[in-house]
C-alpha cells in the first residue's frame, strides 16, 4: 500500500479528497461564474456610471439640478416613506399571525401573500386603473368626491404597496416559525403582558430578518417600474418616479441625465447589497448561538 | 397552595387530550404526572398554567377559581421542555424578567431585583454566571437558569414540562436530586411531568398517571406500585407477566392449583393474573403453575432475567438469582408467588 503511494507519488499523481472535483474542473466552474457576473452584473453597472460620467462631473450634477429630476427623487422618496412602514406592519401582522397560530384559510394567506409575486408588475398597476381610473369600478364615485387615486401620488402608493407586500412577511415567516412560541409562553407565564412580549422577546428574535426585510422592500419600493409606470401616467415633475424619471430622460437620447440619475438607482442597490451581507453576517452571528437541540 | 383541577375536559379538533381529569395537589406536594405519549400529561400542565382553556371543568388555586384568569395574573412557574430562555437576554435578565415586567406599584426596585437574582443564581449554583448568554450555557445549566427565572416570581406553584428530557443520562440523574433537594429547601407545590417512570417514581411524592386522556390512578410510589388499579397502570410501571387464572370462592386458581393472591372483590369466573418478574420463581416442570421453555438470558445488575416463552399469555420475565443458570431450550416450570388480578377485558 504504502510502495503504491510513494510509486503514484514518484509519477506526479497528486492525492486529492474524494468529494472534491479535479483542479481542472474546479477552475473551469469558477471562470465560467466569474465570466458570467462580469457581462451581465458588474459591466452594466460599470456602462451606468461610465455613461453618467462621460460629460464630466459638471453634466452629472446638473442632471440633478433640473426641477423634474428633483421632483422624482422626492416623490420617490416619498411614496417609499409610506408605503415601507406599512408593509412593515402588514408584513409583521401576517408573519405574526401565520407563524404563531392555527386557523382556517391559512394556506390560502400564505398563497396571498405570494401573490404580487407571481403576477407581472403591469398587471399590479392596471388593477389599479381598473379599479380607481376615470372609467373604473370607483372611478365616478370618487370623482363626484374629488379624490384622485389613479394618475396620483395615492395610486402610486397603492401599486407600491401591492408590489412589496411580500418581502417582509416572506422573510419573517419562515424565521417566526422554527423559533415557535414558547419564548413568547414563558414571558406570559412569567407575567408579561401581549404587547410587552412582543416589544421585549418576539421583536429582539426577528430584528435582523425584520431589518433585513424592511431594506428589500425598500430597494423594490424605490426601483419598482412597471406597476407605477402603468398607474403614474407619466406626468412630469408631478407623478413621475426615479424609474419612470430615467425611461423619459432616456426616449429623449438625454443619456447623461438619464444614467445619473440611473447612477443613484444603481447606487441604492448598492447600498442595499452591502448592508444585506452585513445583516447576514450579524444574523448569522446570533443564529448560529441557538441552543442546540 | 393548594391546586385542584376538576372534571377537565380539553380537545384538539377530533382528538381528546384530556377527558373528565380530577385532581388535587396538596400543599408543599411534588406531584409527577406520569403517561405515555399522547396520554395528556403536557396538556393538563398547560391548562393549569393557563396556557390552554379546557373546554369543561375548573381549576382553583388555593380554593378560588382560577379558571378564567389569564396566565399572566396566575403567577405560576413554568419550566418549559427546551427551557425557552430568552436568547437576546443573558443570564441575570433572564431570571429578572419576571420581576421587571412587573407593573411599578409591585416592582422592586433594582437593588432588590440583582439581590433577588444573585440569591436564585446561588440557589441553583451558578453563581458567577450572570453575563453568560444561554447558548454559552451546557443544556444541565440552561436547565437550572430556566429554573431560577421560573423561581424568581415566586409562584404560586411551579410547573416543569419533561424537566429533564433534553438531558443525558448522567447530568439527569445529578439533577433529579437536586430538584428534590431545591424542593426540600423551597417547600414549593410543584407539579412535573415525564414519561420516565423511574424518574416520577424516585422524585414525586405522589405520581398521578395517565393514559389516554385519563387520569388512571394517582397515588403514593409505593401505593401506585403495590397496588395498581388497573392492567395499563402495572404494566407503564415495570415489566409484568400475564396469565389466565380463575376466582373460585376466595381462592385464585391457576391450572387449578392455588396462587397465593387475595381474590377479595372479585366474583367467580375468569379473571387477568399479572406477575413482576420477582413474584415469579423458577421450579421443577412438575406439578407447577405454568411450565414454558428457556429463550432467552439476560443479566440486569446483581440479578438474572430469563425469558420464558409458552407459559403466559405473552413472554413471561422471571428474575432469578446469579446461581441459577438454566440453559436455553431447557424446559422449566414457574411458581407464582404473587401478583395482582383484574377482570378480563
Amino acid at each position: 500500500m504504502l510502495d503504491a503511494v510513494a510509486r503514484n507519488t514518484q509519477k506526479g499523481i497528486r492525492w486529492r479528497s474524494v468529494v472534491t472535483e479535479s483542479a481542472l474542473v474546479r477552475r473551469l466552474a469558477i471562470a465560467i461564474a466569474i465570466a458570467f457576473l462580469t457581462l451581465f452584473l458588474v459591466l452594466p453597472l460599470a456602462v451606468v456610471f461610465v455613461q453618467a460620467f462621460s460629460k464630466g462631473l459638471g453634466a452629472y450634477l446638473a442632471a440633478f439640478q433640473e426641477p423634474d429630476a428633483q421632483a422624482a427623487i422626492k416623490l420617490t422618496l416619498l411614496v417609499a416613506a409610506i408605503s415601507v412602514p406599512l408593509n412593515l406592519v402588514f408584513g409583521l401582522a401576517a408573519a405574526w399571525s401565520i407563524a404563531k397560530f392555527d386557523f382556517k384559510g391559512k394556506s390560502l394567506l400564505m398563497t396571498l401573500i405570494d401573490l404580487p409575486f407571481s403576477v407581472s408588475p403591469v398587471v399590479s398597476g392596471l388593477i389599479y386603473v381598473l379599479l380607481f381610473g376615470a372609467q373604473g369600478l370607483f372611478g365616478p364615485w370618487l370623482m363626484e368626491h374629488g379624490i384622485k387615486i389613479a394618475f396620483a401620488l395615492p395610486g402610486i402608493v397603492l401599486a407600491t404597496i401591492f408590489v412589496t407586500f411580500p418581502f417582509v412577511a416572506r422573510e419573517l415567516i419562515p424565521l417566526m416559525q422554527e423559533q415557535g412560541t414558547s419564548e413568547e409562553e414563558a414571558a406570559l407565564t412569567l407575567g408579561a403582558s401581549g404587547w410587552r412580549t412582543f416589544l421585549t422577546v418576539t421583536l429582539p428574535n426577528i430584528r435582523w430578518g425584520l431589518l433585513y426585510g424592511v431594506l428589500l422592500c425598500n430597494a423594490r419600493a424605490m426601483g419598482e417600474f412597471g406597476a407605477v409606470s402603468v398607474i403614474s401616467g407619466h406626468i412630469r415633475g408631478l407623478t413621475n418616479t426615479m424609474p419612470l424619471h430615467v425611461e423619459i430622460l432616456y426616449n429623449e437620447y438625454n443619456f447623461v441625465a438619464a444614467f445619473a440619475v440611473a447612477s443613484l438607482l444603481a447606487c441604492l442597490a448598492l447600498v442595499t447589497l452591502a448592508a444585506k451581507s452585513f445583516l447576514e453576517w450579524r444574523a448569522g452571528d446570533t443564529l448560529s448561538g441557538r441552543p442546540g437541540h | 397552595m393548594e391546586i385542584k383541577v376538576a372534571n377537565v375536559a380539553k380537545e384538539f379538533g377530533e382528538t381528546a387530550a384530556l377527558r373528565d381529569v380530577s385532581l388535587t395537589v396538596r400543599p408543599g406536594e411534588l406531584l409527577a404526572l406520569l403517561g405515555p405519549s399522547g396520554s395528556g400529561k403536557t396538556t393538563l400542565l398547560r391548562v393549569i398554567a393557563g396556557l390552554e382553556a379546557p373546554e369543561r371543568g375548573l381549576v382553583f388555586f388555593g380554593g378560588q377559581d382560577a379558571t378564567g384568569l389569564p396566565v399572566q395574573k396566575r403567577q405560576v412557574g413554568f419550566v418549559f421542555q427546551h427551557y425557552a430562555l430568552f436568547k437576546h437576554l443573558n443570564v441575570a435578565d433572564n431570571i429578572a424578567y419576571g420581576l421587571r415586567v412587573r407593573e411599578r406599584a409591585r416592582r422592586p426596585s433594582k437593588d432588590e431585583i440583582a439581590r433577588r437574582v444573585s440569591e436564585l443564581l446561588e440557589l441553583v449554583q451558578l453563581s458567577g454566571y450572570e453575563r453568560r448568554f444561554p447558548a454559552q450555557l451546557s443544556g444541565g445549566q440552561r436547565q437550572r437558569v430556566a429554573l431560577a427565572r421560573a423561581l424568581a416570581v415566586e409562584p404560586r406553584v411551579l410547573l416543569l414540562d419533561e424537566p429533564f428530557g433534553a438531558l443525558d443520562a448522567k447530568v439527569r440523574k445529578d439533577l433529579r436530586h437536586w430538584l428534590r433537594d431545591i424542593h426540600e429547601r423551597t417547600g414549593q407545590t410543584t407539579i412535573f411531568v415525564t414519561h420516565d417512570q423511574d424518574e416520577a417514581l424516585e422524585l414525586a411524592d405522589r405520581v398521578a398517571i395517565l393514559s389516554n386522556g385519563r387520569l388512571e390512578q394517582i397515588g403514593t410510589p409505593d401505593e401506585v406500585q403495590d397496588r395498581p388499579q388497573s392492567p395499563f397502570v402495572l404494566s407503564f410501571l415495570g415489566d409484568a407477566a400475564r396469565f389466565e387464572a380463575r376466582v373460585a370462592g376466595d381462592k385464585v386458581l391457576i391450572g387449578g392449583k392455588p396462587v397465593p393472591v387475595d381474590a377479595h372483590g372479585h366474583g367467580d369466573g375468569e379473571v387477568a393474573l399479572y406477575s413482576r418478574p420477582w413474584q415469579l420463581r423458577l421450579v421443577s416442570p412438575v406439578g407447577a403453575h405454568a411450565r414454558g421453555v428457556v429463550a432467552g438470558i439476560r443479566r440486569v445488575g446483581g440479578s438474572r432475567r430469563i425469558e420464558i416463552h409458552g407459559a403466559g399469555k405473552d413472554k413471561v420475565e422471571v428474575e432469578t438469582s446469579l446461581s441459577i443458570e438454566p440453559a436455553l431450550g431447557e424446559e422449566v416450570g414457574l411458581e407464582i408467588l404473587g401478583g395482582y388480578i383484574f377482570p378480563v377485558g
